[in-house]
């Protein structure tokens, strides 16, 4: 447990450093020696073995429209007050404050290795962004709660400067980094499967060990209003290249896709690819591509006016080991590429 | 895969023929294969033609 009392600056926007509201959000950073607004809430919560050594305020549209510029000057005001905690917000709901809260603190941390924390709702833009890298304190939507945020920010920075071990994310009150750690059970995971399934037959709460990743619905398109006019695109998952993988699509955890030609061809020739996919048996797809990619049907199709076009390439990447926000850049990138080129509907085949 | 691809929101889906050959059949004559892989297709098209709410399965 550390005797030295800490030294802690805080950051704070142009409103709660009491400057002024949005007609204010463009001030610069400036250094305030006085506690000031939440400040002044922080001082007697850190009582007789802690100072607040300097208030650091700047207008959140300052620090948002140049972020790199005004964290370099908010750095160096902070290094001029030798704190041995930073502080910043919390920010509450406030989306700018937020981010400039979780950039503070990764910056802090980074060039002068202090322990940095911040607050903020789970809304708050800055949550998603910065809560791997950093410590950001759960809190609510309004400032009432203030006096709770800032204890909460407090505990825990104290905690990370006298280098104690941290329980979980929950009990510590900050957002889960990602972070895994082990710990001893009283009981077998048997007994606990069993425990927690018992208590959903029950109708009583329980805590899943595992965290499933929530996947947002995509809103689906209208349907293509009449196919037989329509450029049709064939994308697949199943990793099929030409011969030599001349892009070198991964084999699994896929960074990227390939956009391959299809010319005016009526089919797809089993000597002219490879499939760089390592997660199924290709045999039957390295027999006839068509198999994965169907070519020779839809120039049928396009031939006989089902559809209006086949797009002349399709596009190939590895769908196995991705994970799945790597995903969903690769499904956002490849979307970009086919509208560009005027492609309206896409049929995905997927191992 | 269907039952991953509802999961993640896929909003229109065709049940391939397995996942070594989602629209062929390594076990069918050229023809019929051809004739299956035809079909599947003619399903995809069918779902880009219909309106949707929530992931659907098109069978």
């Amino acid at each position: 447990m550390s005797e030295t009392p800490v030294r802690v600056v805080l950051y704070l926007n142009q409103f709660f450093g009491q400057v002024g509201g949005e007609e204010a959000a463009g001030i610069g950073p400036r250094l305030v020696a006085e506690p000031v607004g939440p400040g002044r809430a922080l001082v007697p919560l850190l009582g007789a073995d802690g100072a607040l050594v300097g208030t650091v305020v700047c207008g959140d549209n300052y620090f948002a429209e140049q972020p790199e510029q005004a964290a370099a000057e908010i750095l160096a005001l902070v290094r001029q007050a030798a704190p041995t905690l930073f502080l910043a917000g919390p920010a509450f709901d406030a989306g700018r404050y937020g981010q400039a809260c979780g950039a503070l603190c990764q910056a802090v941390t980074r060039e002068l290795g202090i322990p940095a924390v911040t607050g903020m709702h789970e809304e708050n833009p800055g949550v998603e962004l910065y809560h791997r890298d950093g410590y950001v304190v759960r809190t609510g939507a309004s400032a009432r709660e203030m006096a709770a945020a800032l204890g909460a920010m407090l505990r825990l920075g104290r905690k990370l400067l006298a280098g104690e071990p941290l329980g979980r994310p929950e009990t510590e009150g900050y957002f889960p980094r990602g972070q895994v750690v082990l710990e001893m059970a009283e009981h077998t995971a048997a007994r606990r499967a069993v425990d927690m399934l018992l208590a959903k037959l029950a109708g009583a709460p329980f805590q899943s060990e595992i965290r499933l990743p929530k996947f947002p619905t995509t809103p689906a398109p209208p349907p293509v209003p009449d196919l037989s006019r329509a450029v049709v695109a064939l994308v697949t998952d199943g990793g099929l290249v030409p011969k030599g993988n001349p892009d070198q699509v991964e084999p699994r955890a896929a960074t990227k896709f390939g956009v391959y030609p299809i010319g005016a061809a009526d089919t797809l020739d089993a000597a002219q690819y490879d499939v760089t996919h390592s997660g199924y048996d290709n045999t039957s797809v390295r027999q006839d591509p068509n198999r994965l990619v169907p070519v020779d049907v839809a120039r049928e199709l396009e031939r006989e006016g089902r559809i209006g076009r086949l797009h002349d390439h399709f596009i190939s990447t590895t769908g196995v080991g991705t994970p799945l926000d790597r995903g969903r850049q690769l499904g956002r990138d490849i979307a970009a590429h086919l509208k560009g080129a005027g492609v309206e509907a896409v049929i995905l085949t997927s191992t | 895969m269907t039952p991953i691809s509802e999961m993640v929101g896929a909003n229109r889906a065709v049940q391939g023929n397995g996942i070594v050959h989602p629209v062929g059949d390594a076990s069918a004559s050229p023809a019929q294969e051809r004739a299956l892989r035809r079909r599947l297709i003619e399903r995809a098209l069918d779902a880009l033609r219909t309106p949707v709410a929530a992931p659907t399965l098109f069978k």
